[in-house]
């Protein structure tokens, strides 16, 4: 991509790249990365393939799943938002800016890897997974193995000096010389945001930042608020519907290391505002629906969820897993991109809508052309 | 607003009004990112703050720079957290000594534009967002009695400052509702190296002390009553409380 055209029509030029976009990491189906066992759930029910194209943040379409009932799957603009929800609802966007996550290292004895957050500096302490050489053109999974690390091993992080901490094969934690602030200046000057797609140009990060993102959390973009702009939120707040935020460090969605990406996700830091717990208390008192933009919402809300009611301002650590077997109990509807059965966030989908129902609803998708990329088309699911 | 553990950024923060204003605000106590492209200066203004115990953190940047954007927000939230408070102070007079419109040079113009409107603007998109998703927050933009006065060889700063009031007024009246407050304030004619370099025969005993200035915006950020959202206000006429 140019200047020239990035200048000219930003979101437009960034989908021209489109046609070279494909379908990136967190969107990958786990049959890329491993056979399917014979008789697996996907000989039983026909695949659905959806386009994998980035689409603009203004052109974005949303699929309607009722959860509860049984209305055909309907079909949207995102902007319909307002229109969708009912007034006394609140809707819950996760404002962490997405960090330049993705930074250049080098061992002491001149070894290249990539060493890629998977959550905000912590003083001057980055946390992570390395990555052999390559860039992001490279599938995660086809990436040669980085060097070993070991603590106390001096490395070059970003171009500053840095110190193993503690090293437990590709996860590790580092300390960059000097303070906090140094380790900002390092992650800013020489980072990249985490790339969803190979043979096309880094996605800038301005590309990858949602238009209320604040403290630099996410090792990954919280991508289900990338539609939601202010003319959408004003609009959810004149249809009366209140808009709050919370912070969660939404983390890596893929290693390429199939045992780490199994445990996925990993503990994941939050932060709850005294604000934002009010409304969520006081709309669920009233008979509200809270309505979560993205399941790093979800997860956040989910792990307070666990311990009883939201009365005040929280923050904490998120240990919660969403799958099939999770009910939720706080949240009733969600807002998240389109994710085909196989793919590790179909499973999280599949917490707020039997897994027929989500098959239908791809298929409709998939049927309108809709594109199921991370920075593609949406779905809007509600359980009552 | 109350200043006290406050997250607050201010651009041209390493000499004049920007200093004074950062190093106020630290002394009241809030976390302060401080802008600006000399880091030599810079480092001075906020190893000072530290020194009198104050939160302060350099970010070398230049306003102008569309692609120092999201690095400049970026640093400034991972260092000093939430920001509740963003100052667009810095700006340019474009080339001194000032020229009448017919002699500036068309580029010369639009570089003016880059740093005393279309930078401020670029940071506002990417901060302002958080603040009105949070329910609150003030963005102050730093006027001058040029963007109404139409005093010859000042076109270039003077249609810049105007055009940066009106910016000023319309995010005011589109966040209107959010929590977020929208000032612009002009702050008389001052002691710096700016003003020396505009009008270098001026009088100096007879301008403000950047010191003082920066008391009266504090004072105007704290007071949502006599300094509401939209305003314009000058600081030779603001009464201080």
């Amino acid at each position: 991509m140019t200047a020239v055209a990035r200048l000219a029509a930003p979101e437009r030029a960034l989908a021209a790249l489109a046609g070279a976009v494909t379908r990136g990491d967190r969107a990958r189906p786990a049959a890329a990365r491993e056979p399917e066992p014979p008789g697996g759930a996907s000989q039983e029910t026909p695949s659905v393939e959806l386009r994998t194209d980035l689409v603009p943040r203004d052109a974005v379409r949303l699929v309607v799943v009722d959860a509860a009932g049984d209305a055909p799957p309907g079909l949207e603009r995102f902007a319909a938002l307002p229109r969708l929800l009912r007034a006394g609802d609140l809707v819950v966007v996760n404002d962490a800016a997405t960090l330049p996550a993705a930074l250049p290292g080098r061992t002491a004895a001149g070894r290249v890897f990539e060493l890629r957050l998977s959550g905000p500096v912590d003083g001057g302490r980055l946390s992570g997974v390395l990555f052999g050489p390559g860039d992001h053109r490279t599938r995660t999974e086809h990436r040669a193995p980085p060097p070993a690390l070991a603590a106390g091993d001096a490395v070059l992080i970003a171009g500053s000096a840095a110190t193993v901490l503690c090293a437990a094969g590709r996860r590790v934690e580092l300390a960059i010389l000097g303070d906090a602030d140094a380790a900002w200046r390092a992650v800013y000057a020489a980072g990249a945001p985490v790339q969803y797609a190979h043979r096309s140009e880094l996605l800038p990060l301005w590309s990858v930042q949602t238009a209320y993102a604040g403290r630099p959390w996410a090792a990954e973009m919280p991508s289900a608020g990338r539609p939601l702009t202010w003319d959408i939120v004003l609009g959810l707040a004149r249809a009366g519907i209140a808009v709050a935020a919370l912070t969660h460090a939404a983390g890596l969605s893929s290693t390429g290391d199939d045992a780490l990406d199994h445990a996925l996700p990993w503990p994941e830091r939050y932060e709850i505002p005294e604000r934002t717990a009010a409304a969520v208390s006081a709309t669920r008192a009233r008979g509200g629906r809270v309505i979560a933009i993205g399941t790093s919402v979800v997860r956040a809300l989910e792990a307070v969820a666990q311990d009883g009611e939201l009365r005040t301002g929280r923050r904490g650590i998120a240990t919660v897993r969403l799958d099939a077997a999770y009910r939720p109990r706080l949240v009733s509807g969600l807002v998240s991109g389109l994710h085909v059965p196989g793919e590790s966030h179909f499973e999280l989908l599949s917490a707020f809508a039997p897994a027929d129902r989500l098959r239908a609803a791809l298929s409709f998708a998939a049927t309108h052309g809709l594109s199921g990329h991370e920075l593609g088309d949406a779905c809007l699911i509600v359980r009552r | 607003m109350k200043i006290q553990g406050q997250g607050a950024l201010v651009t041209g923060a390493s000499r004049g009004l920007g200093r004074a204003l950062a190093e106020l605000l630290a002394a009241r106590g809030a976390r302060v990112a401080l802008v600006a492209r000399e880091v030599a200066a810079l480092d001075d203004v906020v190893a000072g703050i530290r020194a009198r115990g104050g939160e302060a953190h350099a970010i070398a940047g230049d306003i102008a720079d569309k692609t120092a954007t999201h690095r400049i927000a970026g640093q400034a939230q991972g260092m000093v957290g939430e920001l509740a408070l963003a100052i667009h102070n810095a700006s340019t007079l474009g080339p001194t000594p000032l020229r009448l419109l017919l002699d500036t040079e068309c580029e010369d113009l639009a570089a003016v534009l880059e740093t005393n409107l279309i930078g401020p603007f670029r940071l506002t998109k990417v901060l302002a967002g958080a603040m009105a998703i949070r329910g609150g927050g003030v963005i102050v933009h730093v006027s001058s009695d040029a963007a109404v006065e139409p005093y010859p060889r000042w076109g270039a700063y003077g249609a810049s400052k105007a055009a940066q009031d009106h910016l000023s007024r319309i995010l005011a009246a589109e966040l209107d509702g959010t929590g977020v407050r929208v000032l612009a304030v002009d702050p008389g004619e001052m002691d710096t190296a700016m003003h020396a370099a505009a009008i270098p025969d001026a009088d100096r005993a007879a301008l403000s002390r950047p010191a003082e200035v920066a008391a009266r915006i504090v004072e105007m950020i704290e007071d949502e009553v006599r300094a509401p959202s939209g305003a314009r206000l000058v600081a030779p006429r603001w009464e201080l409380a």
